[in-house]
C-alpha cells in the first residue's frame, strides 16, 4: 500500500491561489476515481477537484477558507500499490517535494520502518518536516501537515472573539467589580445584558458607560433595552470576491446613472403573441432576449459602449462581439454568466442560453468561461426591481443596463390617464469614457427599439 | 403608654441590626433600635469579639508557658507564667463595654434612638417594647427584623449546672480543669483550643467524622495535627448521650458503638446555632419561612410589604460580616436607593490555631458545580516569613477556572491567615483572574507572599516551590 498524493491543479489561467470552499470527503473516506474531493474557487468560478485514483482520504490540506497555492497538496490517499502524486500543477524545480518524496518509494515511514522500531518510526516524519522547512521555501512538499494560512485575512477572527465577549450561560451571575454593580443597579441596567471586554468576560466600568451612552432605556423597561450585541461574520468566498469586485469598481470608475421610462405594451404583446404560438423545442420569451437584441443594434452604432477600459494602459478595448453577462442571484451570491456573441444569435438563441446559463449558475455547474469575458452586462432584480437602481459596472465595462420593476402606470394622452404597462431602465456608464450625452443617446436608443419592438427584428435583417 | 412613630424600626441591636440604625440615622430616616441587651447583638456581647480576646489571652499565656518550658525561639527563656483568669475575663468585659459604648455613641451621631426592652409585633407596623421602663408603642413605616440566633440546646444536654453554652463558656471565672467539649464546629474548637492553652484538660466529642465539617480536610488537617500537640483528645463519630454517676461525667457513644464516660468539669455545648423566630410575635405577621430562617428575597425583604429580616434570622451563614451587609443594604433601600443583595463572596474564618480563612469554592465544590478548574497550592513551608514566625504548618490554596483563569475560591489554613482573608474576598469580588493575582506585587516578606504564589502555581508558573 502507499499514498498517493493529489495537488491542488491549474484551475485557471493566471491563478496562482485557490480558497478551499468545501470538502466533499472526510478523512477515512473511500474514494473512487473521479468522484469530487473538494471545490474550490478561484475569481468567479467554483472548481471541482476529481480524484484520479483509486484509495482512502488519509490527509486533508487544509479547511474551508484556506487558501491554497497552485500546486500544494490537497489531499493525500491510502491505495493500492506504490502511490505517487498527481501531476496537475506540480513544479518541476521543487527539490524539497523530490528529496522528501521519492516518487519511486512510498512515503509512509510506519510501511517501511516500524518492524523493529516502532518508536523511531513515528519520530520520522517531523525530523523530515523541519529540513523540508529549511529547503522546501515556498510550496510545502507532501507528506507534512497542513501550513497555516498564508495571509493573514483568513485567520478565523470569529473564534476569537467569544473570549473577550464570551458568553455567559443562563443563571451565571455577570462578572463585574462591585463598584460597577452599583452603578448598574442604580442605572437600572441588568448586567447580563452587557457584554463585557474584560479577561474572563469582566464588565468594566468602561463597558457599562458604553452601554448606558448606547441609547439604553434606563428607566426600568427591560423590554425596550437596547441590543448591543455584535456578531461577527467572516467576509469569504464568493461574497469576498463579489467584496473586492464592487470596491474596484466603485473606486476606479466614475459612474453616471441615467433613468428613463419605457412603455411596454407593444413589446409585451409581441412577446404574448410569440410565446403563444411558438415552436414547442423553442424556450418561453421573457423580455431579457428583447433587450439584449435591442442593445446589440444599439452597441453597433456607438461601439464605446460595448468596451473594456484598461485605465492603467490608458487603452478602451472596443469588441466586435457583444457578449452579455447576465447579474444573477443564485443561492451561492450573486454571478454573471455570459451569454457570448449575442451579435450571432437571435432572440429564440438568446432564450436559450439564458435558461442554459442560469440553470448552470444556480446549481453552481457554470464553467470559469461562462463566469467571465462579457463586455457588457445587464442587472434584473425581477420581482424587486424597483423604481429606479442606481447599478455599478462590472470592471472593466463601461456599460450596465439595469431593468427594473413593469407596472401598470396611468399616462395622460392628452385628453385622458389611461392604464399602459410602464418599465424604468436605469443605466450606468463609465463617465470617463462616455459623456452623459452618448449615454443618454444608447438609452434612448434602446428605448425606441423596446417601445417599437418590430424594428429589433427590421434593424438585425439590415 | 408612650407612643413612638418613626420611619425605620430595627429590632435587634447586633451587627446587622446597629449597621441598619446607623446607616438609616444617616440617611435622614427618622429610626428607632430596640433591644433588651447593650447593643451588639452576639457578636459583641456574647460571639466573636470576646471569644477572640479570650484566645488571645490563652496564646500569649500558652507562649510564655513555652518559653518557660524551653520550647520558644532557641536562646529565649521566661520564668513560669501565671495566669488569673478572672481578671483575664475582666480585661475582655472592658473591651466588650467599650464597644458597646462605641455603638451607642454612634447611635447618637447618627441621631438613632436606642430603646432597651423586648419588642414584640402587634402587626406589621406596629411593635410594643417592654422594658424597665414600662411599655412603649412603637409604629414606623419600615420594620427590619434583626432578632439574630442562640445556640442549640442538646436534649440529652440541657444548659444548666455544669452544662454551658458558648455565652457562659466566655466569662467562667477560671478555666475548668476538666473540659468535655461537645460539637467540633468552629465555635467548639475555638473555645477548646483557648482553654487548652489557658490550662484545661480539653475533650472535643463530635457526632461528624471530623472537627470542623464545613471545611475540607486538607484545610482541617494542620489543625488536628496542632490540637494533637496541644494535648485535645479528639473524638469523632462520637454521641453525647448526657451525663452520668455519681460525679456527672459525660456519657459518650464511640464511633465503635462502646460507651465511655468522660470525666469533665464543665461541659460546653456548642452543636450550632438556630434563629431566633419565636418570642416576639412572629405568629402576628404573615411570614413566609425558609426551614427554621424568615424567607426573604434578593432585598431581604419578606412576605410583607415594608418588613424586612438580616442576618442570622434571614439564613446561612450566619456570620456577622453578612448581616452588616445587609443591615446597611436594606436601610439604602428604605432611603430609595436601588440596591440588591448581589455579593460574590462571603468570606469564613475559623479562629483556631492554626486559623482557617475560606472564601469561594473549594475544588471540591467547583468540581460538584461541574467546572473544571485549575488549583494552585503554596505550602507554608516554603515561605521565609513563615519560618521566622516558627509556624509553616498550613497552606493557601486557589481554585480557578481552567479556561479563563477566574478565581473561584481562596482557602488558606495557618497562624495568621484571618487577615489574609480582606485580599481573598476582594479578589472574588473583583472578579480576578488568576493572572491578576499573579500579576500583583505582594510584599516580601509577608505571608500574603503565599497568595501571589498559589496563583502562579496555578498557573504552573510557580518560583519557589
Amino acid at each position: 500500500m502507499g499514498t498517493f498524493t493529489i495537488k491542488l491543479p491549474d484551475v485557471g489561467e493566471g491563478v496562482a491561489e485557490a480558497e478551499l470552499v468545501e470538502w466533499h470527503v472526510k478523512l477515512g473516506d473511500p474514494v473512487t476515481e473521479d468522484m469530487t474531493l473538494a471545490a474550490v474557487m478561484t475569481d468567479k468560478a467554483t472548481v471541482d477537484i476529481p480524484s484520479p485514483v483509486n484509495g482512502t482520504v488519509k490527509w486533508l490540506g487544509g479547511e474551508v477558507g484556506d487558501t491554497l497555492a497552485v500546486g500544494s497538496p490537497l489531499v493525500k490517499l491510502d491505495v493500492d500499490g506504490p502511490g505517487g502524486t498527481s501531476e496537475a500543477g506540480e513544479s518541476p524545480g521543487d527539490p524539497a517535494a523530490s528529496e522528501v518524496e521519492p516518487p519511486s518509494k512510498p512515503i509512509s515511514p510506519f510501511e517501511e520502518k516500524m518492524p523493529g522500531r516502532a518508536e523511531g518510526g513515528a519520530e520520522e516524519p517531523e525530523r523530515a518536516e523541519i529540513g523540508a522547512r529549511k529547503r522546501g521555501g515556498g510550496i510545502p512538499p507532501s507528506g507534512l501537515p497542513p501550513i497555516p494560512p498564508a495571509r493573514g485575512e483568513i485567520t478565523p477572527i470569529a473564534k476569537a472573539a467569544p473570549t473577550s465577549h464570551s458568553a455567559r450561560k443562563p443563571g451565571e451571575k455577570p462578572l463585574a467589580s462591585p463598584a460597577v454593580r452599583r452603578r448598574a443597579m442604580e442605572a437600572g441596567v441588568d448586567l447580563r445584558r452587557v457584554a463585557g471586554s474584560g479577561p474572563a468576560g469582566r464588565i468594566t466600568a468602561d463597558d457599562l458607560a458604553g452601554y448606558l451612552e448606547g441609547g439604553a432605556e434606563v428607566a426600568g423597561d427591560r423590554r425596550r433595552i437596547a441590543d448591543t450585541t455584535v456578531t461577527e461574520v467572516r467576509i469569504a468566498g464568493l461574497r469576498r470576491r463579489i467584496a473586492e469586485k464592487m470596491e474596484t469598481a466603485s473606486r476606479r470608475i466614475a459612474h453616471i446613472t441615467y433613468v428613463d421610462e419605457i412603455d411596454m405594451e407593444a413589446l409585451e404583446a409581441l412577446r404574448a403573441g410569440m410565446n403563444q404560438d411558438r415552436r414547442e423545442d423553442r424556450p418561453k420569451l421573457t423580455l431579457l432576449p428583447f433587450l439584449m437584441k435591442a442593445m446589440v443594434i444599439a452597441v453597433r452604432e456607438q461601439p464605446v459602449m460595448n468596451a473594456h477600459y484598461d485605465d492603467e494602459a490608458g487603452i478602451l478595448r472596443q469588441h466586435g462581439g457583444v457578449h452579455i453577462g447576465i447579474a444573477a442571484q443564485t443561492p451561492a451570491g450573486l454571478m454573471v454568466p455570459v451569454a457570448r456573441h449575442c451579435e450571432a444569435r437571435d432572440v429564440w438563441n438568446c432564450a436559450a442560453e439564458i435558461a442554459r446559463l442560469s440553470e448552470a449558475a444556480k446549481t453552481g455547474s457554470a464553467r470559469r468561461e461562462e463566469l467571465s469575458g462579457s463586455t457588457i452586462t445587464i442587472t434584473s432584480l425581477g420581482a424587486l426591481g424597483g423604481l429606479a437602481t442606481t447599478p455599478i459596472i462590472n470592471h472593466p465595462e463601461v456599460a450596465i443596463v439595469g431593468v427594473n420593476k413593469m407596472e401598470v402606470r396611468p399616462v395622460w394622452n392628452g385628453t385622458q390617464f389611461i392604464p399602459k404597462k410602464r418599465m424604468n431602465l436605469s443605466s450606468s456608464f463609465d463617465h470617463r469614457v462616455i459623456d452623459g450625452h452618448d449615454a443618454a443617446v444608447f438609452v434612448q436608443r434602446i428605448k425606441r427599439l423596446l417601445e417599437n419592438p418590430a424594428m429589433i427584428f427590421v434593424e438585425e435583417a439590415a | 403608654m408612650n407612643e413612638i412613630t418613626c420611619q425605620f424600626l430595627v429590632i435587634g441591636a447586633g451587627p446587622g441590626g446597629y449597621v441598619a440604625a446607623i446607616r438609616a440615622g444617616q440617611l435622614g430616616l427618622d429610626t428607632v433600635v430596640v433591644d433588651d441587651r447593650k447593643p451588639g447583638g452576639t457578636c459583641l456581647n456574647i460571639g466573636c469579639i470576646p471569644s477572640k480576646a479570650l484566645i488571645h489571652a490563652a496564646d500569649e499565656y500558652f507562649l510564655l508557658k513555652e518559653a518557660a518550658a524551653a520550647r520558644a525561639v532557641p536562646g529565649l527563656t521566661a520564668g513560669p507564667p501565671s495566669l488569673d483568669w478572672a481578671e483575664v475575663v475582666g480585661w475582655k468585659d472592658g473591651i466588650v463595654n467599650r464597644l458597646n459604648n462605641g455603638v451607642t455613641g454612634l447611635f447618637k451621631k447618627s441621631r438613632v434612638k436606642l430603646v432597651e426592652g423586648r419588642a414584640r409585633f402587634l402587626d406589621g407596623k406596629t411593635v410594643i417594647v417592654t422594658g424597665e421602663t414600662g411599655e412603649q408603642r412603637i409604629s414606623a413605616e419600615t420594620v427590619v427584623i434583626a432578632t439574630g440566633s442562640e445556640p442549640v440546646e442538646l436534649g440529652a444536654l440541657p444548659f444548666g449546672g455544669k452544662v454551658i453554652s458558648s455565652a457562659e463558656a466566655l466569662s467562667i471565672q477560671a478555666p475548668p480543669e476538666r473540659l468535655a467539649v461537645v460539637g467540633g464546629g468552629y465555635i467548639g474548637v475555638e473555645l477548646g483550643t483557648a482553654f487548652a492553652k489557658a490550662g484545661s484538660t480539653v475533650t472535643i466529642v463530635e457526632a461528624a467524622g471530623e472537627i470542623l465539617p464545613l471545611y475540607d480536610a486538607d484545610l482541617v488537617k494542620p489543625v488536628r495535627r496542632r490540637l494533637d500537640t496541644l494535648g485535645v483528645a479528639v473524638m469523632t463519630g462520637a454521641k453525647a448521650q448526657g451525663l452520668a454517676g455519681e460525679d456527672d461525667d459525660l456519657l459518650v457513644e464511640t464511633a465503635e458503638g462502646e460507651e465511655r464516660r468522660i470525666a469533665c468539669d464543665t461541659v460546653l455545648v456548642t452543636v450550632g446555632r438556630r434563629p431566633v423566630t419565636e418570642g416576639w410575635g412572629r405568629e402576628e405577621l404573615v411570614l413566609d419561612m425558609d426551614g427554621p430562617f424568615i424567607r426573604t428575597d434578593e432585598t431581604r425583604r419578606t412576605a410583607m410589604r415594608g418588613i424586612y429580616a438580616i442576618g442570622d434570622v434571614c439564613g446561612e451563614p450566619m456570620l456577622a460580616h453578612k448581616a452588616m451587609a445587609e443591615g446597611e443594604m436594606v436601610a439604602e433601600i428604605a432611603a430609595g436607593h436601588r440596591r440588591a443583595f448581589d455579593h460574590r463572596a462571603i468570606p469564613a474564618v475559623c479562629f483556631t490555631d492554626p486559623e482557617i480563612v475560606s472564601v469561594g469554592l473549594s475544588p471540591a465544590e467547583a468540581k460538584a458545580q461541574g467546572v473544571e478548574t485549575t488549583v494552585g497550592r503554596f505550602p507554608f513551608t516554603a515561605s521565609g516569613r513563615a519560618m521566622s514566625l516558627r509556624r509553616e504548618d498550613g497552606f493557601v490554596r486557589v481554585v480557578a477556572r481552567a479556561d479563563n483563569h477566574l478565581v473561584l475560591g481562596v482557602q488558606a489554613v495557618g497562624a495568621g491567615v484571618s487577615e489574609l482573608s480582606a485580599a481573598f474576598s476582594l479578589a472574588l469580588e473583583m472578579g480576578a483572574c488568576l493572572e491578576d493575582i499573579a500579576g500583583t506585587i505582594h510584599a516580601h516578606p509577608t505571608l500574603s507572599e503565599s497568595f501571589q504564589e498559589a496563583a502562579l502555581g496555578a498557573l504552573g508558573k510557580a518560583l519557589h516551590v
